[in-house]
């Protein structure tokens, strides 16, 4: 989503949101994330406004003095920018791809079955399967941090039966050009 | 001033509401390299790997034996074959190379870039200063125009010249001093070669306009 992304002309402007939509945001990130209400609270209090940075292709980027802390796709579930996930890591549900991986999801590309499936990645147990359009943390073999933020394509179930095809659409991911931008 | 009157005595502690305090979870602080902003693990799939371990090894050499000692090397590989990781790090160094050398081409550009200033004749005894080229050195048209209105207490601005690029146009006629300015990199004006600079003037051509 952020592969090329240059604010000047992918930008068509800031605007500041309503209260009333800031409740509902507030509600819809406290049920999609795993967060305590105070977390959310300390990341974006209460008494801060949210800023509504609107982009091309129906891409929302919600900044706190400026800084880019939800993006939102449509009126699709909202993810964390990498930066936060960094912060506090346990708000999504995370699946690995293997090694192997790495380097096609850093130029962008979105994440297949077997690289999730291989013994290098990893996928949660039929327990606690993600259903298809969760978003998660895109972690990856051998590395302590996220590497990208990403929405499920299949159930994490199917992407084990079928292993093939796109199992992960990658959002935003380490250095693309919403790394880059620390505030808009 | 007006004496307060005296403070009603603070609520007691035991009429709150037992409700249980939950503090925020305090974020992760996650160290970034300062050469390629990944976090130093994804080091070795950037464009600056070699620069990125000689920081890590200087400032952190902690992780950099955590990361990059022999030991290391088979966890770091995990379950990529040894062909894989050959090849990946023929890309990175591949990447690397091509990095540098675009690096190299544009402080190429840089160094043969020319700043300009024009000292244009307004009426006879009114000037100004038109500087053209500061941000081909990476500098900040707006902030310089700041730094120039400050020094000279006169309007300066970012203004489109004839051709549709920006240049910063300083009221009166400055042009010595701004010169002396860059020769000595005074503020924001820093890393422009004396060599590429040049003054020109702009005399009113006779019965013109
Ligand atoms: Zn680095």
């Amino acid at each position: 989503m952020f592969k090329k992304f240059s604010p000047s002309t992918d930008i068509a402007g800031h605007t500041p949101v309503k209260t009333s939509v800031q409740r509902s945001i507030r509600a819809a990130v406290l049920s999609q994330w795993k967060i305590e209400s105070e977390t959310l609270e300390a990341i974006w209090p209460k008494k801060e406004g949210l800023v509504l940075v609107k982009c091309r292709e129906h891409v929302s980027i919600y900044t706190v003095h400026g800084e880019p802390i939800f993006l939102q796709h449509f009126d699709g579930p909202f993810f964390p920018t990498l930066r936060l996930l960094h912060k506090y890591p346990y708000i999504l549900p995370m699946v690995k791809v293997d090694r192997g991986a790495i380097r096609f999801l850093l130029a962008g590309a979105h994440m297949m079955c077997p690289g999730l499936t291989s013994a290098g990645g990893y996928l949660p147990p039929a327990e606690a399967a993600l259903p298809a359009g969760t978003p998660v943390a895109i972690h990856a073999e051998g590395k302590e941090h996220a590497v990208g933020v990403g929405i499920t394509k299949l159930g994490t179930e199917e992407m084990k039966k079928v292993n093939k095809g796109v199992a992960v659409e990658t959002t935003t991911y380490l250095g693309d050009d919403l790394w880059v931008l620390k505030a808009l | 001033m007006p004496k307060k009157s005296a403070q009603p005595p603070p609520p007691a502690e035991t009429e709150q509401p037992e409700a249980p305090i939950v503090e925020p979870t305090p974020p992760v602080d996650v160290l970034y390299c300062s050469v390629c902003t990944f976090p130093p693990e994804y080091c070795e799939f950037g464009s600056s790997f070699t620069r990125c371990k000689e920081w890590l090894k200087e400032d952190h050499p902690d992780l950099f034996d955590k990361y990059y000692s022999d030991e290391a090397f088979q966890t770091r590989i995990g379950t990529l074959s040894l062909e894989a990781q050959t090849k990946l790090e023929k890309d990175t160094a591949k990447k690397e190379a091509k990095a540098e050398a675009k690096a190299d081409a544009a402080l190429k550009k840089k160094l043969s870039s020319q700043v300009t200033i024009r000292r244009i004749e307004r009426t006879k005894r009114k000037h100004v200063t038109a500087i053209y080229g500061l941000d081909a050195f990476g500098i900040d048209l707006k902030k310089a125009a700041k730094q120039f209105a400050s020094k000279f207490a006169t309007g300066a601005s970012v203004t489109k010249n004839p051709q549709g690029l920006d240049e910063i146009v300083v009221q009166g006629d400055v042009s010595d001093e701004v010169l002396d300015m860059i020769e000595e990199g005074v503020g924001v004006l820093k890393g422009i070669p004396a060599d590429n600079v040049e003054i020109v003037e702009d005399k009113k051509k006779k019965g013109g306009d």
